[in-house]
């Protein structure tokens, strides 16, 4: 069974959404866990949680979007991930409410600022480790009931050396992409931007070499089944991932926003590669074929309806630029750097 | 304890206490995103900075809601993966599209926006402003529009069929799906509901000023708009429900049944109030003769049939009448219609006194009243709620009467099988945890708002500065005029020390 174009376009749609998330709530799920190592005083705080303040709930939206997409393109996956990773995906959603409601509380709710502080560390940290480990355990294949359900431990059963791995290096990426961000946005040459610069860089070479030991374990250990068809982005992919975060090292002296920009890059092509990776299985099913085990879920068995996928394609050719309209908009009127006049008036 | 080893119990038990949850924030910032942004529209007009202040009081209030909405908003999207995964599975061809489309259209939208609404008063024009207002409260009426398209088809399925092997609902015509026969009485019902919300809100916080004796000239401005949003909601609001009721009548047997506790065929009355006995399927209660028929059909005659006949039709044999949630769709359906009375006496009260040249001003009873009367319609539009998704059960996808053949599901079939209830367990013990503490957290913040009153913060007065043309003050003038302002506004309404502290604390902390 050959797959539609509409599967592949739509396949390929939810990953950019993934990636388009993975750059931007990225970075500041990135400031969040970096918060209490970054900022030494009040007033750095101030600076960092201002940096975030305007953007952070619509890049969040890219998740809603990328968790409905996947629900209206290809629902058993949606269904199979989401209730096989019930308690991970609970955390990850836990993280995310108190992570949002601390960024909104701590500027009007002064006594309780400490709560709050923790609830914006915690908040960011559980999803910026969960979602490598999520992706991880995508790639390498979980336990299949024959109707699709996850038949594995609860929580315990997604955790491996390799899922652990992919845990560590999407931290590892997220706090680079937020300390960019504060090296970008911290007023210029104050404490915090060559503070926030100098912790880059180790985070990038760890994280690169993170990357080659997964992907040994990956080969070695997990052995994936790639598809011959994305061999070429597969290695295409890899070398603009390494590429990315090369030139966002060597860039880190001459420009902020070229160094942020190339490491966004990089992130958004792991993500590709990724998906890469997977083509064309959404969920892989370890051991499939054997009896009482659930085959795979790819995008030829996995998908909606034609139609429906052709609906969704012209909501999505409305939708899409009006949103990148939107990101304009708001990143082209909170430009620049944070100023204490921006501080007043938060 | 049966129940806490249930995992269909748990899970809907989860949904219901989080939907309902998200429920309370989610008018609040619809009904509160009206305020704000006609506030800012007449701020656009004057540009008189008491106007902007008022805004600022409208922005604050609103992000905190709308934030916390967001929060548990999330949770509801996931929730149908998390704990209903075989609901997805059998409706995702058709009711993920909606989700989709509300986070692409809606969401983004709202979230974008509310950005330059919190920060970026001075960062943007005062038309531009005047406009990020509109298009956050566009945004999450539109928000709403989507959420309901996906509810109606729910109840009343249209524009789909049952796969070739039965296993999952699939798309034959969107507008049909979308447009379904329940959603505009559904929409515009919610949608008046929320609106009243939202002005029951702001005549609240104008009777607490006038209580206190503070802000009185924003006080009876806020009083007469909310009074004035409030009646045209509530009269507009009779309409659709007319239209709903209709609607449900034709199209949900069952949960008509339910709604005035018919077991029985029969001509059904009007309970003004009731009790259901479900042991011995009687109903207790006052009634009109012929009311609900009279409603439905515009005939006070019309026998409808009662639970223990459709129970045995093939269309709704998954209905097992013992088990029926008779009394409790019953009570929901009368306390809206109850509250809807309430409400109504509550705004032509308001709207009287606050109108025939503003004598609400000494009514410390009345003023008493509005204060605590936020919580009518937010009970209304909960039982509301209560009527439609009890009265729908026991199926997640009602086999309405005009619906495709087949395309139908039972709730108990609709579940997650790869949760067990110990893990809803865990999970809902956290939610009670993680809400509790969220909502007394906005509780606190909301209140602080509220006493800090609609005047400017530093915001407000950059955004002042600015537009008169003064682009280059430095932070120090700024806080000289934030002092400024705040020693006038105390002198103006005589009131404590306090608020003048809150004023300049932003500042103080170097936020």
């Amino acid at each position: 069974m050959d797959a539609t174009v509409f599967q592949v376009l739509w396949f390929w749609l939810i990953a950019l959404l993934i990636g388009g998330y993975f750059v931007l709530d990225g970075f500041d799920l990135g400031v969040g866990v970096l918060y209490p190592f970054l900022a030494k005083n009040e007033k750095e705080k101030a600076i960092l949680r201002r940096s975030v303040g305007p953007v952070w709930d619509g890049n969040e939206v890219w998740l809603l979007t990328a968790g409905g997409a996947l629900f209206a393109a290809f629902p058993p996956a949606y269904a199979t991930t989401f209730s096989g990773f019930y308690l991970a995906i609970m955390l990850v959603l836990f993280g995310l409410i108190v992570r949002a409601v601390s960024l909104e509380f701590r500027a009007h709710d002064g006594a309780w600022r400490k709560l709050w502080d923790a609830c914006f560390v915690v908040g960011s940290f559980l999803p910026a480790l969960l979602f490598g480990v999520a992706a991880g355990n995508v790639l390498q294949g979980i336990p299949m009931h024959a109707n699709g359900d996850y038949a594995g431990i609860p929580l315990l059963g997604l955790l491996s050396p390799f899922t652990l791995l992919c845990g560590v290096l999407g931290l590892l990426l997220f706090l680079t992409l937020g300390a960019r961000w504060v090296a970008l946005k911290a007023p210029e040459h104050s404490a915090l931007q060559s503070r926030a610069t100098a912790l880059a860089m180790p985070l990038q070479l760890v994280a690169l070499v993170v990357f080659v030991v997964a992907s040994i374990v990956l080969f070695a250990v997990v052995q994936p089944e790639l598809a011959d068809s994305t061999a070429v982005l597969r290695i295409v992919f890899a070398v603009l991932f390494v590429a990315g975060l090369l030139m966002s090292l060597a860039l880190r002296k001459k420009s902020d926003l070229l160094a942020f920009v190339s490491q966004a890059a990089s992130v958004f092509f792991l993500v590709a590669l990724w998906a890469a990776s997977l083509f064309p299985s959404l969920v892989v099913a370890t051991k499939a074929g054997a009896e009482g085990v659930g085959e795979s879920i790819t995008i030829m068995n996995g998908s909606s309806s034609e139609f429906s996928l052709m609906c969704m394609t012209i909501i999505a050719c409305i939708g899409v630029p009006l949103v990148l309209i939107y990101h304009v908009i708001i990143y082209r009127s909170f430009r620049g750097r944070i100023s204490d006049k921006d501080l007043a008036s938060y | 304890m049966e129940l806490l080893t249930d995992p269909i119990f748990l899970a809907r038990f989860q949904f219901a206490a989080t939907v309902i949850f998200h429920f309370v924030f989610v008018p609040l910032s619809i009904g509160i995103g009206l305020m704000m942004a006609l506030n800012e529209t007449r701020y656009y007009r004057t540009r008189d900075p008491k106007d902007a202040g008022a805004t600022g009081l409208w922005v604050k209030i609103f992000a905190a809601c709308f934030i916390v909405g967001v929060a548990t908003g999330i949770t509801m999207e996931f929730s149908f993966g998390t704990n209903w995964a075989d609901y997805a599975r059998f409706v995702g061809d058709i009711f993920g599209a909606p989700l989709a489309a509300e986070a692409l259209f809606a969401f983004f939208l709202e979230s974008v926006f509310l950005g330059i609404l919190i920060f970026g008063r001075n960062r943007v024009s005062p038309r531009f402003y005047m406009v990020s207002a509109w298009l956050v409260w566009f945004g999450s009426c539109l928000s709403a529009l989507w959420i309901l398209i996906a509810n109606s088809w729910m109840q009343t399925p249209a524009g789909g069929e049952l796969s070739a092997d039965g296993s999952r609902a699939v798309i034959t015509d969107f507008f049909a799906a979308a447009f379904n026969p329940s959603l505009a009485s559904r929409y515009f019902h919610t949608v008046f509901s929320v609106l009243a919300v939202g002005a029951f809100i702001a005549m609240a916080i104008s009777a607490w000023y006038m209580y206190k004796k503070r802000h009185p000239e924003f006080a009876l401005r806020t009083m007469r708009t909310g009074s004035v949003v409030g009646i045209v909601a509530m009269c507009l609001l009779l309409v659709s429900a007319h239209a709903s009721a209709v609607v449900v009548s034709e199209e949900q047997p069952t949960k008509f049944a339910l709604m005035e506790g018919m077991y029985d065929s029969e001509v059904p009355p009007l309970y003004l109030a009731g009790w259901v006995d479900e042991a011995t399927q009687e109903v207790f209660g006052l009634g009109i003769p012929g009311g609900s028929s009279f409603l439905a059909t515009g005939t006070w005659d019309t026998e409808f049939e009662g639970l223990n006949e459709l129970a045995q039709t093939q269309e709704f044999d998954g209905m097992v009448v013992e088990e029926a949630p008779a009394n409790l769709v019953f009570q929901s359906y009368h306390i809206m219609v109850l509250l809807f009375g309430v409400i109504m006496i509550v705004l032509i009260l308001a709207l009287v006194f606050s109108f025939r040249g503003g004598t609400i001003t000494s009514k410390k009873w009345l003023q008493r009243l509005l204060i605590i009367s936020p919580v009518f319609p937010m009970l209304a539009i909960q039982a509301g709620w209560l009527t439609a998704e009890y009265g729908r059960q026991p199926w997640v996808v009602y086999p309405s009467t005009t619906g495709p053949e087949g395309l139908t599901l039972l709730t108990a079939n609709g579940v997650s099988q790869a949760v067990s209830a110990p893990e809803i367990l865990i999970t809902l013990l956290l939610f009670t945890v993680v809400y509790t503490l969220i909502f007394i957290a906005l509780i606190r913040v909301v209140f602080k708002f509220i006493r800090q009153g609609p005047v400017l913060d530093a915001a407000g007065v950059g955004a002042a500065a600015l537009s008169g043309g003064d682009a280059d003050d430095d932070d120090e003038s700024i806080i000289e005029k934030i002092s400024v302002f705040t020693v006038a506004e105390r002198d103006e309404s005589g009131s404590s020390a306090e608020r003048s502290q809150t004023g300049s604390k932003p500042i103080q902390e170097g936020e």
